[in-house]
């Protein structure tokens, strides 16, 4: 099956490009040239944008925005990014991450998808070309949907914690992924948190019941008991090469509390 | 099958030619051009043989589409010797026994000097991170990594 490679100067264009069916978006080829490498016959048409919109990456008045086409690698060095370094860097291995964007990080299938689980703990705004979503409602409807980019208000560094936990290190696919962004209260306990998780459903996921019991708790391992005991209420593991679902649910209160207690 | 035309600087030379549309460079580069130092070894972006350097930034040569190549500059391996003088990291990876059966190095030497380019000094930490996308079967690591910091101080020691 003859592939071919359309390129679009705005991602409107590349939109309707991709109404065709075996068209696919490409944006580092990480995932989509690999399917195509594995005998994906689905597969005829990469389609790609050079809008500008898509490589830019602006920190104003705290917030940031950083288009689809924005790699990890460009995250990881930024200088006013360095809050969230951590999660760029998660990401594959020094090739991968000079490939890899952050729109192919939104779609990415579990186990893939890290840096997308940091974006729902920075509880991120999507800008597609139709409209601007909460992260969490655009994981729950990705399909079809273009992504221009995404923004959020970059938290201070004691406030964003991140854990990518993998066989094989430093750099690995996922057995989980926590993001967390961590509000004190002016007594030093958590007024509010948000804690994303990776590979316990077919999505990023937020883990809501953690969060309620975190809610005025100090970061002591007494404090922190129930909100590790609530953090695998609702997920779904996926069951891969990677881990089987009961190894995943096992392990994430560690990871979980590991990432609290730090 | 349609044909594309694609032109980006090899190793230093002008190259241009016409591919299959959809053609990675790795195909091109081993199958047109005769460069066969980027190994196709998992073709999935896990192993990292295929390693080039593209601009100055380290990539996967098995997902990168030729046709995105246009009016790069292309490092390979196979381009780091000049006129038969081996590149330090070449010289040390003999000379530190880093290559076994060969089938990562090329991909390693790329990852080392994609790192040696941006930090001609790093800690051994450092170098365990740049190479961490590329695996080895062979050596068990300690005489890449062991190769890699050789280089580096031998640079550094040109260079004082």
């Amino acid at each position: 099956m003859p592939l071919a490679l359309k390129t679009c100067s705005t991602i409107a264009e590349a939109g309707a490009a991709l109404k065709d069916g075996g068209a696919r978006y490409i944006g580092g080829g990480t995932l989509v040239v690999r399917a195509a490498n594995e005998g994906d016959v689905s597969l005829s048409t990469y389609v790609r944008s050079t809008d500008p919109v898509l490589s830019a990456i602006k920190v104003e008045a705290g917030r940031a925005t950083l288009g689809a086409s924005v790699t990890m690698s460009s995250i990881a060095r930024h200088p006013d990014l360095s809050a969230i370094a951590g999660a760029a860097k998660a990401v594959g291995g020094p090739a991968i991450r000079n490939m890899a964007t952050v729109g192919g990080n939104l779609f990415a299938p579990a186990p893939y998808g890290d840096f997308a689980v940091a974006l729902l703990a920075l509880d991120a705004t999507v800008h597609t070309t139709t409209g601007d979503f909460g992260i969490e409602d655009f994981l729950a409807g990705r399909d079809g949907k273009v992504v221009a980019s995404v923004s959020f208000d970059v938290p201070s560094a004691e406030k964003f914690r991140f854990a990518k936990i993998s066989r094989t290190k430093p750099k690995g696919v996922s057995v989980l992924s926590i993001g967390a962004v961590l509000e004190p209260d002016a007594n030093g306990k958590v007024k509010s948190a948000r804690i994303a998780l990776g590979c316990m459903a077919d999505r990023p996921i937020r883990a809501r019941a953690a969060e309620k019991a975190l809610a005025g708790a100090t970061l002591r391992e007494e404090d922190v008991a129930p909100a590790v005991a609530a953090v695998g209420e609702g997920v779904q593991p996926i069951t891969d090469a990677i881990a089987s679902a009961w190894y995943r649910a096992e392990v994430l209160p560690v990871h979980f509390r590991r990432l609290l207690l730090e | 099958m349609a044909k594309v035309p694609v032109q980006f600087t090899l190793n230093g030379e002008e190259k241009a030619e016409f591919v299959d549309s959809g053609a990675t460079l790795i195909k091109v580069l081993r199958d047109k051009l005769g460069d066969t130092s980027p190994k196709g070894g998992c073709n999935q972006g896990t192993c990292g043989s295929c390693s080039v350097i593209i601009d100055g930034e380290l990539k996967l040569s098995c997902l990168t589409l030729a046709e995105t190549c246009n009016g790069v500059e292309i490092l390979t391996n196979g381009g780091l010797a000049k006129d038969g003088v081996l590149h330090p990291l070449q010289r040390s990876f003999i000379d530190e026994f880093a290559a076994q059966c060969g089938f990562c190095t090329s991909g390693m030497i790329m990852a080392a000097k994609a790192l040696l380019d941006r930090n001609p000094n790093p800690s051994r930490e450092d170098v365990v991170d740049a190479l961490s996308g590329n695996i080895c079967r062979c050596t068990g690591y300690e005489p890449i990594i062991r190769a890699v910091l050789t280089a580096a101080r031998s640079n550094s020691q040109n260079a004082a």
